[in-house]
């Protein structure tokens, strides 16, 4: 393609974003999405490798140069149909995959020290565009192979096993707890972020194509999956998320005003909360807000305080930078909008008033010392440098447990010393035959596209089952 | 939807009895276990602990005492409507065994959660004593169904209007003096379970207490509804919403139940605007 070779030296096409001073106090989307002139300059960029490395950079192998070079080409429609062969959610993962290290790192262009191509962006507007559109063309449906799946809750995993099993002919029952479908990505991650009309509507889609989606259902208790089995279901995916928040069990931590982010962004994006009293659940308002943690829940927590109206905003973390989780465009986002960091400062207890009130934080400065486990420096606190920090409301962003809900009530599975579920990592299938496992409930809190990858892994493996057997 | 086939106001209408069609979760509920109703899109997710089941119509039963906003709402709900969502059964049964004698104390509303409790401690092959109370004669609840499931029943209102004039800890004091007494359970506002836990801690009587802390998903997900026990943390949603009572930080659990409190009252004079109606105490009837 010579003209690509012509126009990969242009500059990235930046993607337009809500100013931060105006977003900090709305909860519309922050970047504004490419117009189809922009689409296609970015589109020109793409050196159309023979051997694309950003396609083995993606976990369910999105046909990367395919898609884009339609989009250059603005055959923006064939380049929809591209995606949705190999991802079920595209207008989610462009949104909130960590792209700099999976398909943009792997991007040639980043590689010789250029900019990669906004790989994410694109998937983006592709999905986006088709969606404006309401382009009905839906991937080709095989022969019902009479054949009935279970999928458990409704995530990013659930969602990509359920899409993959049903264009291939069998019958696919997802079961959700909550009263809406789409687990983290609905009551995670904020509307801000990944809007949830996108979600509802990649969900729409999926039951176009033929799958059932079941609310209220709590798998463990409502329903076993012995039962499921009993039931008629020849197959069954587990992929209920981690869920159990983690507290940093320092004195003080069940004063009011201290919170799980599970709890805080669950009341603010799947009740709305926001929105009270328009909407009936409340949450907590603080003016100076401290938020625990700093990988990307922390960061959603931290942008949706300050959206209900926080003054200040810090984002307590007991590492440094360099150790921060969180992608660094989230990070980028949070502190455009004005929260804070307080690095290497470590929470020692809470303080509150006679009414059981959070009204402040003692905290001690930490210092990195030798490498731990996990291969990063471990934090160790500096002697005498305790110091106070008055907040009114504290969000526990630490991360997350396996939740035994499922797991206790399911014989002959096998789960490690943490209560995450022991998979093969080739198939995804667990110690117990007919049952399939991936997402957090296997790895812990990871990233949405991981999960959606073991979801692809496991969807592949269940299909040779239903067919040729385990 | 999740219609309601049976509706009943007590208390003057200050509490309520649905009888809700939900027959996966009526076929499998135990007494102790709650569901989560939300009434529609911008409503609250509400636990309330079974009442009563019935398999075999296919209905549960959910008694609550209109409080705010959200209850509010539910007593709007009549028969042949319903919930938009409710999901359950969650938490744990209780833990029925033959002890000898049991002691079930409820007050207020928790007489509706205690009802079922209570029955299944008889089943069992105990003898059973109840003991319940409210402020007054006209906000007792379930006094038959309570003396159709206990070998004697005692009744309690603080004003002296039906029974016993005083508090259930008095009759519970009583009893405790000159019996023995097994197990005891005790369900109603916080003090109450409090009270009757410092009792019968000094009568050494094991007491399981019911708890309704505040809570979003009631799996385990959001940790609101954690409680402090043996200075532990537990989750009533998973880990309950039964403890022993004598380990329950009742004074903390007080104090997080307040933790909307400003929010709630707010909320209920939204609504009562939008109701076009004077205040918390309209109703819908």
């Amino acid at each position: 393609m010579e003209k690509n070779t012509q126009t990969w030296a242009l500059p990235r096409q930046a993607m337009p974003e809500q100013d931060p001073q105006v977003r900090r106090a709305n909860f519309r989307e922050v970047p504004l999405g490419y117009s189809d002139r922009a689409a296609v300059m970015e589109a020109k960029r793409c050196l159309q490798c023979k051997k694309p490395s950003c396609v083995q950079g993606c976990p369910v192998e999105v046909d990367i140069p395919g898609f884009i070079r339609q989009i250059a080409q603005s055959d923006f429609d064939e380049a929809t149909r591209i995606i949705w062969r190999t991802n079920s959610l595209p207008a989610v993962c462009g949104r909130v995959c960590p792209q700099e290290i999976q398909c943009e790192g792997a991007c040639i262009l980043a590689k010789r020290g250029g900019e990669a191509v906004a790989i994410g962006n694109l998937e983006r507007f592709v999905a986006d565009r088709a969606r404006e559109a309401q382009m009905q063309d839906l991937p080709e449906v095989a022969e019902p192979t009479g054949k009935k799946v279970a999928v458990v809750g409704s995530g990013p995993s659930g969602l990509t096993v359920a899409g993959d099993l049903v264009v291939r002919g069998h019958e696919v029952t997802v079961f959700e707890a909550f009263h809406k479908p789409g687990g983290v990505l609905v009551y995670g991650i904020p509307e801000f972020r990944l809007p949830k009309g996108i979600v509802s509507s990649e969900v729409a889609m999926l039951e176009r194509l033929g799958v059932r989606i079941a609310c209220n259902q709590v798998v463990g208790r409502t329903v076993l999956v012995d039962e499921l089995f009993e039931q008629g279901f020849d197959a069954v995916y587990i992929g209920v998320g981690a869920g159990l928040p983690t507290f940093l069990n320092i004195p003080g931590e069940n004063l009011i005003g201290i919170l799980s982010a599970n709890e805080y962004l669950t009341r603010a994006n799947l009740m709305k909360a926001y929105l009270f009293p328009e909407y009936d659940t409340p949450i907590a308002r603080g003016r100076d807000v401290v938020v625990l943690g700093a990988g990307n829940v922390a960061m959603d927590a931290a942008r949706t305080a300050l959206r209900l109206g926080a003054e200040t905003v810090r984002i307590v973390y007991r590492r440094s930078r360099t150790e921060m989780p969180a992608r660094a465009a989230e990070i980028h986002h949070a502190e455009q909008e004005g929260v804070e960091m307080f690095l290497l400062s470590n929470p020692v207890r809470f303080c509150g008033d006679e009414q059981g009130r959070l009204t402040g934080m003692d905290c001690i400065r930490m210092e990195l010392g030798e490498p731990d486990a996990s291969g990063r420096r471990r934090p160790v606190p500096v002697q005498g440098s305790e110091f106070h920090l008055d907040c009114d409301l504290a969000i526990v962003a630490v991360g997350a447990g396996a939740n035994p809900l499922l797991t206790g009530s399911t014989e002959g599975l096998k789960l490690n010393r943490w209560g995450y579920i022991v998979i093969d990592e080739e198939s995804g299938k667990t110690s117990r035959r007919g049952v399939w496992a991936g997402g957090d409930i296997v790895t812990g809190a990871a990233t949405v596209i991981l999960a959606m990858g073991a979801g692809r892994i496991a969807a592949n493996s269940m299909h040779t089952y239903l067919t040729l057997g385990w | 939807m999740y219609p309601i086939v049976h509706r009943e106001e007590m208390s003057g209408g200050g509490v309520v009895l649905n009888e809700i069609h939900a027959p996966q979760i009526a076929s499998r509920a135990k007494p102790g276990q709650f569901v989560i109703l939300q009434a529609n899109e911008t409503g609250e997710r509400i636990p309330l602990t079974m009442a009563d089941t019935d398999p075999q119509a296919g209905t549960i039963t959910v008694i609550y005492q209109v409080v705010g906003a959200s209850t509010q709402l539910f007593k709007g709900l009549e028969v042949g409507k319903g919930y938009d969502d409710v999901v359950g059964p969650l938490g744990r049964p209780t833990h029925i065994e033959k002890v000898g004698t049991v002691l079930c104390v409820g007050g207020g509303t928790g007489v509706a959660v205690l009802h079922p409790i209570t029955r299944a401690f008889r089943q069992a092959g105990n003898r059973v004593i109840g003991v319940i109370g409210a402020r007054t004669r006209d906000l007792l609840i379930l006094e038959d169904r309570m003396r159709a499931v206990t070998d004697e029943l005692h009744v309690c209102t603080d004003d002296g209007s039906c029974g016993h004039h005083g508090f259930v800890t008095d009759v519970v004091k009583i009893i405790l003096a000159d019996r023995t007494v097994n197990q005891a359970v005790a369900i109603g506002p916080v003090p109450m379970m409090k009270f009757v836990c410092a009792i019968t801690r000094e009568a050494d009587v094991p007491t399981m207490v019911s708890l309704n802390p505040i809570m979003v998903d009631g799996t385990g997900m959001c940790g609101g509804c954690r409680v402090s026990v043996g200075g532990e943390n537990k989750f009533a949603c998973v880990d309950g919403p039964e403890f022993d009572g004598h380990k329950v930080d009742f004074d903390q659990l007080m104090q997080r139940l307040t933790a909307y409190r400003a929010d709630e009252k707010r909320s209920q004079e939204t609504h009562a605007c939008s109701l076009g109606q004077p205040g918390p105490a309209a109703s819908d009837t």
